[in-house]
């Protein structure tokens, strides 16, 4: 009798996974979940933004000043300390690619256009609750917990794969 | 007869204090069921299991559903193609609504052989033709969402059938269409429908289950509980025969689902709806043909020639005349308990009734074969005689049974014949009215 | 003598009437003859057993059949690049098929549609942009998409290879409408479709060597037709087989448990 209930309850297990699993990511979300950009046409000191996974993603093409600023700066002065070269790729750190969304409540930082504000780290401005953060996208001042994501990439010729 | 039972749980005695969910419980666990059950008696619980099944997978598939025309054939393509076990929940829930109907017709046949219709369960039997024409709306609602050719034509024609009343009915069509034919409004309250009248089934099943529990089950023999040695808690033993009942109904269903998923459907309905090309035989589901062969069996202005020389009334176009009858089929069947009086329940001791309920049977069958071919030739013919005999059966022939046929002696009990060794009483010259319990 | 003229009358209405329909007639006797002729040939197809799995060499010439040949005017838009996986394509290789077409994208920045190679999340792209197009091109007749072609058709595979077989001389007894082709095997049209004969041996170069006769390419495009419709095949038989024997042991179990429970009444 245990035995019966053992096996049952496998059963009851084995089918009970395909109604859990179908509401992962189908495979067409899955199949649209990397992103390939064409950067060879952003310009030092310009930024574009993509979609990615539904979300902004911001890739800035630094300028060294910027550079130099992110790589400048105290650890002991971040709320959520990260060196630049942690945020970057080795031998690629004039790409910064993050999300772009506001790791405070989800809002989207300006900075990306001519004319937005960039707050007072040159980096961008968050205009629902004031966040700002710097040339390596982390906080600098302001509610935001955390630094902007820096997602999955990979650099290929001209391109770069997100996710 | 309720004696609470004492739980040793301290939360369960809490929460059945204030709810008695858990005495409820050990009610139904207990509920005394005739010990003679054979495995025809599987097939409510069969039932039961496959609404579960239907709800469960039909509420994940609509996770994955669009219900617009422009967008719900692909969607449900991708389903089987990029969803994970898509596929599997697809075919299941597609092959289910034809298991659904399979139990759900044999659980039928059993209560029309066995008489479980019959006084005091007259309400028990309205209930289950309640959620007969329940189920017969959403297969149908149902159906028609993947929106392929056969959706969209078998919607058009069912609907337009409703123009077959007088004066209101074209409104009534366009009122059900939400336009000038079947299109996006339509699909979209049935979607909204098809999903909303499986609860409702669950609640007319919660009736039909109190109105069983009320007088308890009725068995094989047909003759009434007289005390505790006719009966069984319905734990364990009729909860392991049910298990026993599933896993061989499990193993029919999935040689369906994995091995011929396709085997009750129609190719037709994988192609996309094309409202500028009817194909060539319009066919419902395996389950709605024999009503189809009914709703086409009758000729022109059939009951009108008959009514007009009588009471000289307008013709009654062949249209109406057979949606008539197909609901009629349903009613005569409901009627059942009213139009049968014979005393005696079972068939087994009923030995004219027998043969007729074997040729009601067949009957059909013979119908549901007629539906699936054109109404041309011979076809026509047998529909009509098929259906012509159908009436007969449950309208005349059912009614002069019970007062001209001859049953076999009853048992005393349900225990005597197992007990005393197969002894039954002298017979009687003609039934006796049964007694109550 | 209006009487004689009104039975003249009439005589040559019924005899024109009776022409008319006798000619209905030799064509439905005719179309009947044809069919009663060619009954559907069965294939034999290796995944339609319990055990059965696509055979992904079959797959592959099939699909270069497709490619070659149908998707001239066949779309299949319920197919992604990336679902040939399911044959047994790797991911460069797919990439390749994807990037060999060009796909309509947009709109761009500046508010213009732009055309760009194909992706593996990319659909098959379709000879034609809608309906009207493909009609233009086919004489007002439209080539079906041949997505769920293995499914929506009675015969399945067997009706397929059928039809690229069965094109031949009509019989004399056939009128033949105008641009027509026969097939004995397209009894839904009365035999006559408007598809001429789309194979022909050597039509295509199989990449593992396989002669390409008419009816192995009939037979591979068809297989690949059927993996289309019903790609998660192979799960399903493996999944069913799985789940049946172990159905059927709980099943034995569950007996087991009835009789012992069940040894205590009568």
């Amino acid at each position: 009798m245990l035995a019966t209930g053992a096996i049952g309850a496998f059963g009851v297990a084995a089918v009970a996974w395909p109604f859990i699993d179908q509401m992962n990511p189908a495979q067409d979300v899955l199949a649209l979940a990397t992103s390939e950009v064409d950067i060879s046409k952003v310009a030092v000191g310009q930024s574009i933004t993509v979609l990615w996974r539904g979300h902004p993603v911001f890739i800035r093409h630094r300028t060294p000043e910027e550079i130099k600023a992110a790589e400048d700066v105290n650890l002991a002065d971040l709320k959520d300390p990260q060196p630049d070269s942690d945020r970057v790729k080795k031998g690629k750190e004039e790409w910064l690619i993050v999300v772009g969304v506001c790791t405070h409540l989800g809002c989207i930082p300006l900075g990306q256009k001519q004319g937005d504000p960039r707050g007072e780290f040159g980096g961008w401005f968050c205009p629902c609750h004031g966040s700002q953060y710097d040339t390596s996208g982390r906080i600098r001042k302001g509610p935001a917990p955390a630094n902007l994501a820096v997602p999955p990439y990979d650099f290929e010729d001209s391109k770069v794969k997100i996710g | 007869m309720s004696d609470a039972p004492r739980f040793k749980n301290p939360v369960v005695r809490w929460i059945d204090h204030r709810m008695p969910i858990f005495t409820f419980l050990h009610h139904q666990q207990v509920y005394p069921t005739p010990k003679n059950l054979n495995y025809w008696w599987n097939f409510g619980s069969l039932a039961g299991i496959m609404l579960v099944i239907m709800i469960v997978t039909g509420i994940v598939l609509a996770m994955h559903y669009t219900p617009h025309a422009t967008m719900a054939f692909d969607s449900v393509e991708g389903i089987m193609r990029d969803v994970n076990y898509g596929w599997l929940i697809r075919y299941i829930h597609m092959n289910g609504g034809s298991m659904f109907f399979i139990v759900v017709y044999i659980h039928i046949f059993r209560g029309l052989y066995y008489g479980s219709y019959k006084p005091p369960r007259e309400l028990l039997w309205l209930l289950g033709i309640v959620i007969l024409l329940l189920m017969m709306a959403t297969a149908f609602m149902g159906y028609v969402l993947p929106w392929g050719q056969m959706s969209f034509w078998g919607a058009t024609v069912i609907t337009n059938l409703f123009s077959a009343i007088p004066l209101i009915g074209n409104s009534i069509v366009t009122w059900l269409w939400g336009g000038f034919s079947v299109d996006n409004p339509t699909l979209n309250r049935f979607f909204s429908l098809h999903y909303l009248l499986p609860f409702v089934i669950f609640a007319v099943v919660f009736l039909h289950l109190w109105a069983l529990h009320h007088h308890k089950s009725n068995n094989p023999l047909g003759i009434d509980i007289k005390g505790p040695q006719d009966t069984i808690p319905f734990h364990p033993y009729y909860t392991v025969k049910d298990y026993v009942g599933i896993g061989v109904f499990l193993i029919f269903f999935s040689v369906f689902v994995f091995f011929a998923p396709n085997f009750f459907g129609e190719p037709d309905n994988y192609i996309k709806a094309n409202p500028l090309q009817t194909p060539p035989h319009i066919v419902p589901e395996w389950y709605f043909l024999p009503y189809y062969a009914i709703l086409r069996a009758t000729p022109d202005n059939f009951i009108g020639s008959w009514v007009t020389s009588w009471l000289g009334f307008i013709l009654v176009p062949a249209k109406l005349a057979g949606v008539i009858l197909m609901f009629g089929s349903l009613l005569v069947l409901a009627l059942q308990p009213w139009l049968d009086r014979s005393p005696v329940r079972s068939a087994r001791f009923r030995p004219v009734y027998k043969w007729f309920f074997w040729i009601i049977l067949l009957d059909a069958i013979v119908l549901g074969y007629c539906g699936a071919n054109p109404p041309e030739g011979a076809y026509v013919v047998i529909a009509r005689i098929a259906t012509a005999w159908y009436f007969f059966h449950f309208v005349i022939l059912m009614p002069l049974l019970s007062v001209f046929e001859r049953p076999d002696p009853l048992p005393h009990s349900i225990s005597e014949p197992v007990l005393k060794g197969g002894g039954f009483a002298p017979a009687p010259a003609r039934a006796k009215p049964m007694e109550k319990a | 003598m209006r009487r004689i003229i009104l039975a003249g009358c009439a005589a040559v209405a019924l005899l024109a009437w009776g022409g008319a329909t006798s000619a209905q007639d030799e064509q439905a006797q005719c179309v009947a003859d044809i069919a009663a002729k060619n009954p559907l040939q069965h294939q034999e197809w290796d995944f339609n057993s319990i055990f059965g799995t696509y055979d992904e060499a079959a797959l592959k010439r099939g699909f270069q059949v497709y490619k070659e040949v149908c998707s001239a005017c066949h779309s299949m838009n319920l197919l992604a690049y990336r679902h040939l996986a399911g044959i047994g394509l790797k991911e460069d290789e797919i990439k390749a098929v994807a990037a060999s077409v060009q796909v309509t994208d947009g709109p761009n920045d500046e508010g213009e549609m732009f055309e760009r190679p194909g992706v593996p999340s990319d659909k098959f792209h379709p000879p034609f942009p809608n309906e009207q197009a493909a009609r233009a091109a086919n004489n007002g007749a439209l080539p079906p998409d041949l997505s769920l072609m293995a499914k929506a058709r009675e015969g399945g595979p067997d009706h397929i290879v059928a039809i690229l077989t069965g094109y031949g001389d009509p019989p004399a007894c056939l009128k033949m409408n105008e641009g027509m082709n026969y097939n004995h095997a397209f009894a839904a049209g009365g035999f006559q479709i408007a598809m001429p004969a789309p194979l022909s041996d050597g039509a295509v170069t199989y990449a593992d060597g396989t002669q390409a006769t008419l009816p192995q390419m009939a037979h591979d495009v068809a297989y690949f037709l059927s993996w289309a419709s019903e790609p998660n095949l192979d799960t399903r038989h493996k999944m069913g087989v799985g789940v049946i024997l172990f159905l059927i042991v709980l099943t034995g179990c569950f007996y087991a448990v009835y009789r012992k429970v069940w040894s205590d009444v009568h």
